[in-house]
């Protein structure tokens, strides 16, 4: 197909039976995908199943990606390639120094922001709900950056310490604390709780890290998300200890023992003013965002520190490292533990936001889409991440606004359902068209005269 | 002992289909040394088509063998030949602009690959799981034995038997191809090495092509037999049936071909046995505790060759 | 030149590596002195690199005995230690055959990432190092002015802040050996430094080898087909061909070993018979004299 597309460009004219032996072929596939299961939808009715069909759909369909490839025959691939943009460098010397002079505020900025976002958005519940939502996967993607973009271990299975962080929590402040300390203890659990279920999701990251960190590649990524699987599993069937799918309602969390309520012992009442419900949304966001900024900084010094050297010449070269002298899997064990830790801090936070645990919550898609923000981001960028998360779960929520447009859509089909699909196409279009992510370039730890960024074609993404 | 042998045939039976999709993994890792972790959902789409084609024919257990059989083999060229197409878009479309890029692209494309068939399957045919009535039914008594809480019979269904058979046949079929043609020479070659490969006049793309094409039809037969057997199937069976599958792959000895049938029957027989003599809720928990064991201690699986480290 | 005051820093006794059916070095043994350079040479796939390998614990022999002593004392099994190990205690530093840099970090960042295992110690093992101790800022200042010392020796200050995988080759090169230094060895193993180097580079290459070998407490073992380099400042050479050790001694006695020749430069089947048997009378010759 290339030297027939080749060979039009040379001639200068179409090449008509090329691109009709090419439309038919599109036509002949898109028809053996699309017949069985997009013409024919099974419908359970009250007593049988039967078949709707919806060939006009399939012609629809059809007739539009036909149209597309004409158009792409016709106006783009037959133009011979110009020079020019066949010599251009993927990132220009100017166009980086450009974002470099910008670099250092772009995070103090975002910062500010983040901290004002309750006040420019009036106390509206929304808009704060969506800075929760976006805040905690930022704060989930950072935490699995430092595994998978500093250490380059591909971990599948991440969303397996944010189910413990939340389980630490949902089982300690409902059944531990009171059976141990009695019910006073309640409204401080989640303060006591969180550094627990960081530790505890740190410990879990060592016991599952310590077998199978010596496996390379992709047999990491399956082996971790084999893991993940298995907790789940376990959340799920051991009913007596985690009171299986049905899950577990948590208590809300407190101001400092202040419950966020109408009565004169709240928090409202002892500021001396009116209660509302939006108090106890501000008041988590101003947590997950300050847990957030506690994974940025504490892995931003991790990185000028020994061992964050070592994870990133892990990533660069293994035999290298050991070369040198230093304990690969203690190196790889600690990235682990430490991406674990905030993951196991994020579960908690979610725990008492949601007022609600249960396995549901912890699925493989869970971790992908984590996955998915680290490499939309660029892995090892924590800049680029905040845009991915923003990007990906910005786009979810408008998935959700679309419900407007549901009159337009075939009967049946709920956009919500779309999202998925639009982050499953998403994942493969990144790889195929910008598979390092937003922000490529890695910021050296330490310099002599001058910080210059490395380009991102230098840096390596580990064997996993 | 009656009801050890029960669960050999019930065993044998589910490994039989997890061999046939663990075929797909292995020659896909064999060639271009991916997981293409989108294969569960190739077999998910070959039951989910086959299951489409019974409804839209009218197959039902009523009508006679030689019917039934004739049209189960209409069913499995309709669903093998769909999932083809389905394996061969996605290797285009989501793996071959890949080549060469970094190491961790084609693994995150087929986690995206995975989603989108998932969700494609979704949104055109609900989530609901779809149960038909059987279709192949009857089989044979093998033993009766009266116990202390009843009489207890070992049991051969027919299905069993369809299923056991018709993966020797494919089984026997697909050997010969790859052994005795030049296709299965072109893809021992690629294997070894492309570049060589296509140095010698082997088109490289063709023949990693038709891999994928092979492995979605064996993976698309076994998706008509697990929907024969269990007599449901629904966009999600993909998930956990692959994982098995990429786990009797890795047991068997990933790039190895007998490894992956003999893999498919011993994690076949591992789930069936620990269903029938521990707890059915954790044979999942099994078959990935087997998975991570078999990693950690002995990565080359069964069948497969040893790889030593290059400093 | 003095025997007496020669003390091995390695011995190599009777080292076998099989891999399945194939014996990479067979029944091997030699010594390494201390602050001289010694080379391991030999025809390619004569299994001088997978004798590295086994010294600096990628592989583990599959039967033998491999010492290191240090000028203290100590002494070190290395067929019984972990390759990082190797690296950490024994002081056995290596640079590769096919140059293995941290290429997307900055030429500086080596040579910090090789100071690793000290300041793990100074920043307290991380924990004081994230609470920001001043212990450790002192330590990292330290660690900064090593690398600085030897980025100025291979000369390469000038690239500190610049990506090691932006340096041409030569520099690679130098950069692995600085990088391989900045782990304080007290055996510095060597494959093939000179590789890829033209003449120049090669003859600066030789001084700073000298230079690594006068001014520290440091042995040299050397892989290298580079005859000028290998002749030029080896002390004392190791032939190897098929595994096996067919010569033994200073640059002078190898250079004129009659096996050295054969295997290099081979013979046919005839001659081989008439030079086994000069090469025995020569051995037998040698020997007496010894």
């Amino acid at each position: 197909m290339a030297s027939q597309k080749a060979s039009a460009a040379k001639a200068g004219a179409y090449d008509w039976p090329a691109i009709i032996k090419d439309l038919l072929g599109t036509a002949f596939v898109s028809l053996l995908i699309m017949v069985p299961i997009v013409a024919y939808k099974s419908v359970i009715t009250q007593y049988s199943l039967v078949l709707v069909s919806r060939w006009t759909e399939v012609f629809v369909i059809l007739a539009l990606l036909l149209g597309v490839r004409l158009f792409m025959h016709l106006f783009v691939w037959n133009r011979a390639p110009s020079p020019v943009a066949a010599d251009a460098k993927p990132a220009g010397p100017a166009k980086a120094s450009l974002s470099e002079r910008i670099g250092p505020w772009v995070f103090p900025l975002l910062v500010a922001v983040a901290f004002a976002l309750p006040f420019l958005a009036g106390f509206e519940r929304r808009p704060i709900d969506l800075g929760i939502y976006i805040l905690t996967y930022v704060m989930l993607a950072w935490g699995l950056n430092i595994v998978v973009g500093l250490a380059g271990l591909l971990d599948l299975g991440y969303v397996a310490f944010y189910a413990v962080g939340a389980y630490a929590y949902a089982l300690l402040s409902t059944v531990y604390f009171p059976y141990w300390f009695g019910d006073g203890m309640v409204p401080w659990a989640f303060y006591i709780t969180l550094p627990i279920a960081g530790l505890l999701a740190a410990l879990w990251g060592v016991i599952l890290g310590f077998p199978v960190l010596r496996l390379r590649g992709d047999y990491l990524a399956i082996v971790t998300l084999a893991f993940g699987e298995i907790i789940r599993l376990v959340l799920i069937n051991w009913f007596d200890f985690t009171n299986g799918p049905q899950g577990i309602t948590v208590p809300k969390a407190t101001f400092f023992g202040l419950p966020f309520k109408a009565g004169d012992d709240g928090f409202a009442a002892f500021f001396g003013i009116e209660h509302n419900r939006i108090h106890y949304y501000v008041f988590l966001y101003y947590v997950i965002l300050l847990l957030a900024l506690l994974t940025y900084f504490v892995t931003n010094r991790l990185r000028r520190l020994p061992i964050g050297r070592a994870w990133e010449a892990l990533r660069e070269d293994e035999i290298a490292c050991r070369s040198l002298g230093i304990n690969t899997t203690n190196t790889k064990l600690t990235a682990f533990a430490i991406g674990a830790m905030f993951g196991g801090f994020a579960g908690c936070f979610f725990a008492t936001r949601q007022g609600f645990v249960s396995p549901e919550s912890f699925v493989f898609i869970e971790s992908a889409i984590i996955l998915a923000i680290v490499v939309l981001g660029g892995l090892g960028s924590q800049i680029g991440i905040v845009f991915a998360a923003i990007a990906i779960m910005g786009s979810f929520e408008l998935f959700r606004e679309l419900s407007v447009f549901q009159e337009y859509l075939p009967e049946g089909t709920d956009p919500v359902h779309f999202r998925m699909l639009a982050v499953g196409l998403a994942m493969v279009l990144m790889m195929r068209f910008r598979p390092r992510g937003f922000v490529t370039r890695r910021q050296p730890t330490v310099f002599l005269k001058e910080r210059k960024a490395v380009s991102g074609d230098l840096v390596k993404e580990g064997h996993g | 002992m009656e009801y050890f042998l029960q669960q050999l045939i019930n065993g044998i039976t589910l490994g039989s289909i997890y061999g046939l999709i663990a075929i797909g993994y292995t020659m896909v890792y064999g060639i271009i040394g991916m997981i293409n972790f989108a294969h569960g959902d190739v077999f998910m789409v070959g039951s989910v088509a086959a299951f489409l084609v019974v409804l839209g024919i009218g197959l039902t257990g009523g009508s006679g063998i030689l019917m039934i059989l004739l049209a189960l083999v209409l069913v499995a060229a309709v669903a093998m030949v769909v999932a083809a197409a389905y394996n061969w878009t996605i290797e285009r479309l989501a793996y071959k602009p890949l080549r060469g890029s970094f190491r961790l692209a084609p693994l995150i494309s087929a986690i995206g690959m995975s989603i989108v068939l998932q969700e494609f399957v979704r949104v055109n045919q609900e989530g609901r799981p779809k149960p038909v009535q059987p279709i192949v039914t009857g089989g044979y008594e093998i033993m009766r034995r009266a116990t202390e809480a009843g009489e207890f019979i070992v049991r051969l269904t027919n299905m069993q038997i369809l299923i056991i058979v018709s993966t020797l046949i494919l089984m026997a079929v697909f050997t010969i191809l790859i052994q005795k043609t030049s296709l299965g020479r072109a893809q021992r070659a690629c294997e070894q090495d492309q570049k060589m490969a296509a140095l010698l006049g082997i088109d490289v793309d063709r023949t990693i092509s038709i891999t994928f094409i092979m492995g979605a039809a064996l993976a698309a037969f076994a998706g008509l037999m697990f929907f024969l057997y269990y007599g449901v199937t629904d966009f999600f069976v993909g998930f956990l049936a692959g994982i098995k599958a990429f786990t009797a792959a890795v047991l068997g000895g990933i790039g190895s071909l007998p490894g992956a049938m003999l893999g498919g029957l011993v994690i076949g027989l591992i789930e069936t046995m620990w269903s029938a003599y521990f707890t059915v809720e954790y044979k999942d928990v099994a078959a990935f505790t087997v998975l991570i064991i078999v990693l950690i201690f002995m990565p080359q699986g069964l069948l497969g060759k040893p790889e030593v480290e290059k400093v | 030149m003095a025997t007496a005051n020669k003390t091995p820093v390695l011995t190599v006794e009777h080292v076998t590596m099989r891999f399945g059916g194939l014996t990479a070095v067979s029944d091997l043994s030699f010594e390494a002195n201390r602050n001289e350079i010694t080379a391991l040479i030999g025809p390619n796939g004569a299994g001088k690199t997978t004798v590295f390998n086994c010294i600096t614990g990628f592989y583990k022999p599959t039967e033998g005995k491999i010492a290191l002593r240090h000028a203290d004392g100590s002494e070190f099994l290395l067929e019984r230690m972990d390759d990082f190990r190797i690296a950490q205690h024994a002081k056995v530093a290596r640079t590769f055959q096919n140059i293995r840099l941290f290429s997307g970090m900055t030429v500086l960042e080596n040579l910090m990432v090789a100071q690793h295992n000290k300041l793990m110690v100074a920043s307290g093992y991380t924990v004081a190092g994230v609470l920001g101790s001043s212990h450790y800022r002192r330590a990292e200042k330290d660690a900064i002015e090593l690398a600085k010392a030897w980025l100025e020796k291979v000369r390469l200050i000038d690239r500190a802040d610049d990506p090691a995988g932006d340096l041409p080759y030569g520099d690679q090169r130098r950069l692995e050996i600085a990088r391989a230094m900045c782990t304080e060895p007290r055996l510095l193993c060597l494959d093939e430094p000179a590789a890829g180097l033209n003449p120049r580079e090669s003859e600066e290459l030789n001084k700073l080898l000298r230079a690594i070998r006068s001014e520290n407490d440091v042995s040299i073992l050397l892989i290298e087909h580079d005859m000028s380099v290998v002749m030029g400042i080896s002390d004392h050479i190791v032939v190897l061909d098929y595994g096996q050790k067919i010569s033994d001694g200073t640059p002078h006695h190898v250079k004129s070993d009659p096996a050295v020749i054969r295997a290099y430069l081979g013979v046919d089947e005839e001659e081989e018979e008439k030079d086994a048997l000069a090469a025995k009378a020569v051995a037998e010759a040698v020997g007496d004299q010894a």
